[in-house]
């Protein structure tokens, strides 16, 4: 699994960082998405999914 | 005329949008909303002014409508369908703000509040919403019985919470409360609307004067910051400075009171509740709670930016859209038995915060407050209880901005 997010497109909800804490953080000056493990292991991969499916801005995108 | 045409053609729209609940089940969308989605995700409805916007209320329809570049939240376009005549009366005196904003403007004022709000931050807060609460609940305890919930518990946590991020003394709540609760309301004129607004600008511009010179750790230092390098005004800090204390107030404060009146009719659900030990299952309940109860009723607005099909609907440029978010919340095609509440169900989709850029910007800090609280109010209160009959609770009118209760009558 691959992590690609759209910094463009990023409007700081912080749905990803609610849904997948080791996987996505904020910038803290813009609270625009950081991704802190591209490839996250299996065992995280519902939780980047369930990341993607809330993120409002639709600026996640995964590679399976 | 198919069925699907006569939903879609506007003379043909009888259901008027902002009816009323069922007293019968006064959480529940009101049931000719609900029955419209039975027949379609998108149909013409009737509102206040006698227009025929689109209302979208399925689930799906609602999420790819309100990320559609097509769409629009301009409030300057003739057909733009505002939720009432005190809106669309001042419309023409909004300057723009994330609200109304599209594209690269809405990115460029959004990304100049984002930064108190991020889910770190608020993780962070965790400790200050707990210490409040106990705090709150302390005095509530301490107090005569019965007790109003909404004056010990539900408006002063948010309203805290808020005054401390932003850095307004919360010793002046009485006066900012009382302004700010009057821009969700449908009880107020025009003329009460915008001498309340004018009150509560002239206090935040003196605030945000006085943090240019004595700057602090807060967000209207962050604005005054800003004025001083040139990025932003004084009245647009105002207005923006404004649009945080109003939004922070109502919207939690009614989750919190609407929260724990849905929660004492399910003794099942709260004893559920009570026993939650795990985080992530306290954070779903609220979820659960957040899409069950979703205090923006009164819909987002939207207008068609160029002509395009939609769901079956041959959208014009120009046509109003009107995006109810409980309907969306209770489509059982995205949530099974929508009427069960079931604080186990993966409820996350939901769009109590609304969906698309536009989406809450405050919506993690309102999701601690709601962890917090329910995780400890009925904990800490286990016989607590309505002091009144359910029946004789003062729902909010349907016309009303929020949904929400004005009081809540408990005791223990």
């Amino acid at each position: 699994m691959k992590v690609v997010v759209d910094e463009d497109k990023c409007v700081a909800a912080g749905q990803c960082v609610a849904a997948a804490m080791d996987v996505f953080d904020q910038r803290d000056e813009d609270g625009i998405v950081v991704v802190l493990d591209e490839n996250p292991p299996a065992e995280l991969a519902d939780d980047v999914r369930n990341a993607a499916a809330v993120c409002p801005a639709l600026a996640i995108r995964i590679e399976e | 005329m198919t069925e699907a045409d006569t939903r879609h053609a506007p003379d043909e729209a009888t259901y008027y949008y902002q009816d009323d609940r069922d007293a019968k089940c006064p959480f529940a969308p009101p049931p000719g909303l609900r029955a419209l989605n039975e027949n379609g995700p998108i149909s013409r409805g009737r509102i206040w002014d006698g227009s025929t916007p689109w209302l979208v209320t399925g689930h799906a329809a609602q999420r790819a409508i309100l990320s559609d570049p097509r769409v629009s939240s301009d409030d300057k376009q003739a057909g733009f369908p505002f939720p009432n005549r005190v809106m669309a009366e001042s419309a023409h005196l909004h300057p723009l703000t994330i609200f109304n904003a599209d594209g690269a403007d809405h990115t460029r004022i959004r990304r100049m509040m984002t930064r108190p709000f991020t889910r770190p931050r608020m993780e962070a807060l965790r400790p200050d919403i707990q210490r409040f609460t106990d705090e709150l609940i302390d005095r509530m305890l301490a107090g005569p019985k019965p007790a109003d919930l909404v004056t010990a518990l539900s408006l002063p946590l948010p309203s805290l919470m808020i005054c401390a991020l932003l850095g307004v003394p919360y010793e002046d709540h009485e006066f900012f409360q009382e302004h700010a609760s009057f821009a969700t309301r449908s009880d107020k004129t025009t003329e009460e609307q915008t001498a309340a607004n004018q009150a509560l600008g002239g206090y935040l511009a003196g605030l945000l004067q006085k943090k240019m010179e004595e700057p602090a750790e807060d967000v209207l230092s962050d604005f005054a910051a800003r004025i001083k390098d040139g990025d932003l005004t004084l009245p647009e800090a105002t207005l923006l400075s404004m649009i945080l204390l109003i939004a922070g107030h109502e919207t939690s404060a009614n989750m919190i009171t609407l929260g724990t009146a849905l929660l004492l009719e399910n003794p099942e659900q709260i004893a559920r509740l009570r026993e939650v030990e795990d985080t992530r299952d306290a954070a779903n309940a609220v979820e659960e709670i957040l899409r069950y109860v979703t205090v923006a009723t009164f819909g987002q607005r939207r207008i068609a930016a160029e002509d395009f099909e939609f769901e079956g609907a041959q959208i014009k440029a120009g046509d109003g859209i009107v995006v109810p978010l409980p309907a969306g919340n209770w489509d059982p095609e995205a949530f099974p038995e929508p009427e069960k509440l079931d604080l186990t169900r993966k409820a996350n989709h939901h769009h109590a915060f609304g969906w698309g850029i536009h989406q809450c910007l405050g919506q993690q800090l309102a999701r601690i407050e709601l962890q917090v609280v329910y995780g400890t109010l009925y904990r800490r209160v286990p016989t607590l209880r309505l002091a009144v009959d359910r029946d004789d609770l003062s729902f909010r009118p349907a016309d009303a901005l929020a949904f929400g209760i004005g009081e809540l009558p408990v005791t223990w």
